[in-house]
């Protein structure tokens, strides 16, 4: 019992150490522009196309779903201001971290486990490079710039979503909808619907380097890592969009 | 001959108590050539990652370029690993760069660390040559998985030596091949050693590998091997290390170990070339 908790605290204390050093290196030389631009490229421009699908489904199923809750209480003309709250608050940050946690965070966690066991990160410091200033600092970068935008975006479409729903299938007017998902949003929602992201972004990104890097065991250690990469990341997402919306509500 | 390029005091190091290295000592000279010995687990491959800080030792000192460095902190390491060239036992080369990408590392990671600006025409022609060193100028294009392994070894040849450091770590440059392509990179070794000047250490457990290195040289005239004259001082220069289960069990030249008695130093004197 004290043996698998001793793990589990140095195991915490060396993604402390790992997120440390990550974070330090930002300001540290040798910059990795090149490195942080392809990151960007693969995690921002890479995630877009599901966080669009998925952001528009999202809100066009919550406008669907709201429009029975809201009849009941002659409220339908609402439907713009539930959509928009609902999503730029905790729909498109959890939805699009959630993706970018499944498409990203085991990207890294395999992509890094793999080079830890052919000895490819050995290699790199050999020659003289510290790997989380090369391989762990870029992706922390990319992922906490390009999240926030990608939901940003997952929010618009999602808010689009929603229209199409109200105007297509329930006839409201194009007026009516937008002018109260606009009115409805304040300061409040908008800086718990960036700082979620950002959050996230920085979990996602250390979780699943951290994972990579501690990767042991060959090929089935790979899968391993990234696994639990994804499951990691995601609960934890789970577990800080409660605190962070404790915070503002 | 001059100072200890690197140095063990005392070294000893275990994974969960099990010793890896037991308080082994030793100096190389610089100009100095070493060929290590030792079973499979005997602590050679460990000793080479302790001689660039990638393992630190439990007890014990190692000095390279003089400098301590088993306390250094792994930034500090950075710089000092960039003067060391280092061939991995499969190359160790980076599989999602191609091969000009990965000869080219070790040259802007240095110009990145002193915040220098490089012309990529002149690093693609220190590429360029380099490969031409190891004869593989044809595979700039190409990945690390689409090269036989002794041609992945040969560029891990290349990306060592593209920076003309001090000192080479070859981690069983030959395990695996077939005898004519490990002599053909103990050749290339040999090369690197006479016309690039760096100290070597060399991780074997082939006999051949140790004979070829004591005692012939580099002819750039027709770009073979011959036989190292006398007062080359090649012969002199080249010390044997053996290891038996991480301990220093012989430190000597070639005739000594060829005179050792002892029953675990006399198995690498065994295969005669």
């Amino acid at each position: 019992m004290l043996d698998l908790l001793k793990e589990r605290v140095t195991s915490f204390q060396d993604f402390i150490f790992l997120s440390g050093r990550a974070i330090r290196n930002i300001i540290r030389r040798p910059h990795y522009t090149g490195d942080v631009l392809m990151q960007m490229d693969i995690i921002g421009v890479g995630s877009l196309p599901i966080v669009v699908l998925t952001g528009f489904f999202s809100g066009a199923v919550m406008g669907l779903q709201m429009s029975r809750a809201l009849a009941q209480y002659g409220a339908t003309g609402q439907m713009g201001q539930i959509v928009a709250i609902t999503l730029v608050r905790e729909l498109g940050p959890v939805l699009s971290s959630l993706l970018v946690a499944g498409r990203n965070a085991s990207g890294m966690a395999s992509e890094l486990g793999s080079m830890k066991v052919t000895e490819q990160i050995d290699a790199m410091r050999a020659l003289g490079t510290d790997p989380v200033q090369k391989l762990v600092t870029p992706r922390f970068i990319a992922t906490c710039v390009t999240l926030p935008l990608l939901t940003i975006i997952a929010d618009f479409v999602g808010i689009i979503g929603g229209f199409v729903v109200a105007y297509y299938m329930l006839n409201q007017t194009a007026a009516q909808y937008w002018s109260t998902a606009w009115r409805s949003l304040v300061w409040n929602d908008l800086a718990q619907g960036l700082l979620k992201p950002l959050v996230f972004a920085m979990v996602i990104s250390l979780v699943g380097c951290y994972y990579g890097m501690q990767t042991k065991g060959g090929t089935q250690g790979v899968g391993r890592a990234t696994t639990q990469a994804v499951v990691v990341a995601s609960v934890w997402i789970f577990i800080l969009t409660f605190f962070i919306t404790r915070i503002f509500v | 001959m001059s100072e200890a390029i690197l140095r063990y005091e005392n070294v000893s190091l275990s994974f969960d108590g099990e010793p890896a290295l037991r308080n082994v000592s030793f100096d190389l000279l610089k100009g100095q050539t070493a060929i290590i010995f030792g079973a499979a687990g005997s602590g050679k491959s460990v000793l080479l990652k302790l001689a660039t800080g990638l393992l630190k030792p439990d007890s014990g000192e190692i000095y390279l370029f003089g400098q301590e460095i088993t306390r250094l902190r792994e930034e500090d390491l950075f710089p000092i690993r960039a003067k060391v060239g280092v061939l991995f036992q499969e190359g160790g080369l980076f599989d999602s760069l191609n091969v000009e990408d990965n000869v080219a590392y070790p040259v802007w990671n240095q110009k990145g660390r002193q915040n220098g600006k490089l012309d990529p025409e002149k690093v693609h022609d220190r590429v360029k040559e380099a490969l031409r060193f190891v004869e593989l100028e044809q595979t700039l294009e190409k990945f690390p998985s689409e090269l036989s392994g002794g041609m992945r070894r040969r560029v891990g040849i290349a990306r060592a030596t593209v920076t003309e450091p001090a000192l080479m770590l070859y981690d069983s440059p030959t395990a695996g091949l077939d005898p004519i392509t490990a002599n053909t990179i103990i050749a290339l070794i040999i090369k690197a050693r006479d016309t690039k000047n760096s100290t070597p250490i060399i991780v074997s457990h082939r006999y051949q590998d140790g004979h070829l290195m004591a005692n012939f040289r580099y002819n750039p005239q027709n770009g073979e091997l011959e036989k190292a004259p006398h007062d080359s001082g090649i012969h002199e220069n080249t010390t044997f290390l053996v290891f038996e289960e991480g301990k220093l069990v012989f430190d000597g030249t070639q005739e000594e170990l060829e005179s050792s008695t002892d029953p675990y130093v006399s198995k690498f004197k065994a295969v005669k070339s």
